[in-house]
């Protein structure tokens, strides 16, 4: 479990950190655009870190890691399958499903929050710096407001449905991947297909979420 | 009494009838080699030994235990009485060769002392005649060395069977040989029962002491090398004439 979390977590920090820190500094950079001609500038870092904590920062991180780990578990898994390596941990009475999915889902349950948290900060970091550096915001301004709207719920629901969407991604891939057939073609069909699903799934599951926490 | 009962074995894959009421017996210390076209139903019938496949009517005993009826512990039980080397090895491409070897010391056995580990893997290794190869992928092995670690990882648990699926096939006459040879030593030597799916009859007429001819989904033929050798089957016929060129068996 701690080499998955290693892979899903640890070397995805680059990809979600950049990424992150693009989102809001695009985010904020817009935002700041739109609200200038009603002099409501200084909100910026509200709807910044609120729309991060509640949404961007949860869809962003699942759907980079769909992209970097969900495809990779389902090719994985998927090769496994093929090349007969999950046919002999059954004929040695090993369960596969505990020893190669069960890591992955627990690494994926813990370490999605995780980046999410990260993805929060760095994101707020980037609008911080574009509205403040570029856009010439008032610093103490913009993160009194933020501090006073932003609440310490919006950060927690926003991890807990990246938690459920970790969830989802990892089984949902590597379900294509362990039930992938016919050879290599086979493999990445169940790539393609497990990273569709799940960028779907995590979609419909974040409105539904958000329609429970905030509806 | 035979060590494997194999009785009225049906499996059927949709509405593709693959095995249609296979019986066979396994003898205990014997090669028992099975024999038949691509897509008869050989691997299927290798699956439902260890109760992997669970079949749509039959039985299956391995000594007074039936397979198929087992629950799942009975089954852990029994697995632990076999033995499996794939026909492309099935070596886990994540872990080294000495990792490989290990897996089912440490997952099956839960022997996990590392010195305990590293020298019954190297014992495994020297009788294979691959020492020193520990720490290489196998991604780095050839064909015939990947063969040989599969059959090492399968027999460091010490089974009392050893299945070979097509344990020559996609390999040159030379190393063939050298896997064949291996088949022997286990028997042989390690005095396990071993049997062994393959299109390779030459092989197969030389090593066995039993020989089963699997056709659309039954034992057509099955008897000593000498007997299949005079079998009046047709298909049987046309395949040991091709395989051995015509010549007088």
């Amino acid at each position: 479990m701690l080499e998955q979390m290693e892979r899903i977590g640890v070397e995805s920090v680059p990809i979600i950190g950049l990424s992150s820190l693009a989102i809001g500094m695009i985010f904020s950079l817009q935002m700041v655009q739109l609200l200038q001609p009603f002099r409501a500038e200084i909100a910026v870092g509200t709807a910044v870190a609120v729309t991060l904590a509640r949404e961007l920062a949860p869809i962003i991180t699942t759907l980079m890691l769909i992209g970097k780990n969900g495809s990779a578990m389902a090719a994985e898994l998927g090769t496994m399958r093929v090349t007969e390596q999950i046919d002999a941990m059954e004929t040695m009475s090993v369960d596969p499903i505990h020893f190669l999915t069960v890591p992955r889902v627990m690494a994926c349950i813990v370490m999605f929050p995780m980046l999410t948290l990260m993805a929060n900060v760095i994101g707020v970091f980037g609008a911080w710096v574009v509205a403040v550096g570029a856009m010439e915001v008032e610093s103490a301004t913009y993160l009194d407001q933020m501090f006073t709207v932003l609440r310490a719920r919006d950060i927690l629901q926003g991890m807990l449905k990246a938690g459920v969407m970790g969830y989802m991604t990892a089984i949902i891939c590597t379900f294509y991947g362990y039930h992938a057939e016919n050879g290599a073609q086979g493999v990445g069909e169940a790539s393609t297909k497990a990273v569709v699903s799940s960028s779907v799934a995590i979609l419909v599951a974040d409105y539904v979420m958000a329609m429970i926490f905030w509806g | 009494m035979s060590l494997i009962r194999v009785e009225n074995l049906h499996k059927s894959f949709g509405s593709t009838e693959i095995l249609r009421g296979v019986s066979l017996g396994i003898e205990e210390g014997e090669i028992t080699t099975i024999i038949g076209q691509s897509g008869t139903g050989k691997s299927v019938f290798f699956k439902h030994l260890i109760g992997i496949l669970k079949p749509d009517q039959g039985r299956i005993w391995f000594r007074d235990t039936e397979v198929t009826a087992a629950d799942t512990t009975t089954l852990v039980e029994v697995r632990t009485h076999f033995g499996y080397a794939f026909q492309g090895a099935a070596l886990f491409d994540s872990m080294s060769v000495a990792e490989n070897i290990a897996f089912p010391l440490r997952e099956v056995l839960g022997i996990k002392e590392r010195k305990e580990t590293a020298r019954r893997v190297g014992e495994m290794l020297d009788w294979i005649g691959l020492p020193g190869i520990e720490k290489k992928r196998p991604a780095e092995l050839s064909g015939g060395m990947r063969k040989r670690v599969g059959v090492a990882r399968a027999l460091v648990t010490k089974p009392e069977v050893l299945l070979f699926d097509e344990p020559t096939t996609g390999l040159d006459p030379v190393l063939g040989e050298t896997i064949n040879d291996l088949v022997v030593r286990v028997n042989k030597e390690l005095e396990l029962t071993c049997v062994v799916i393959t299109h390779d009859i030459q092989a197969s007429f030389r090593i066995s002491d039993k020989i089963a001819f699997l056709h659309e989904g039954l034992v057509a033929v099955e008897g000593t090398p000498r007997e299949v050798a005079r079998s009046t089957h047709p298909i049987v016929r046309k395949f040991i004439e091709n395989s051995f060129n015509e010549l007088e068996v």
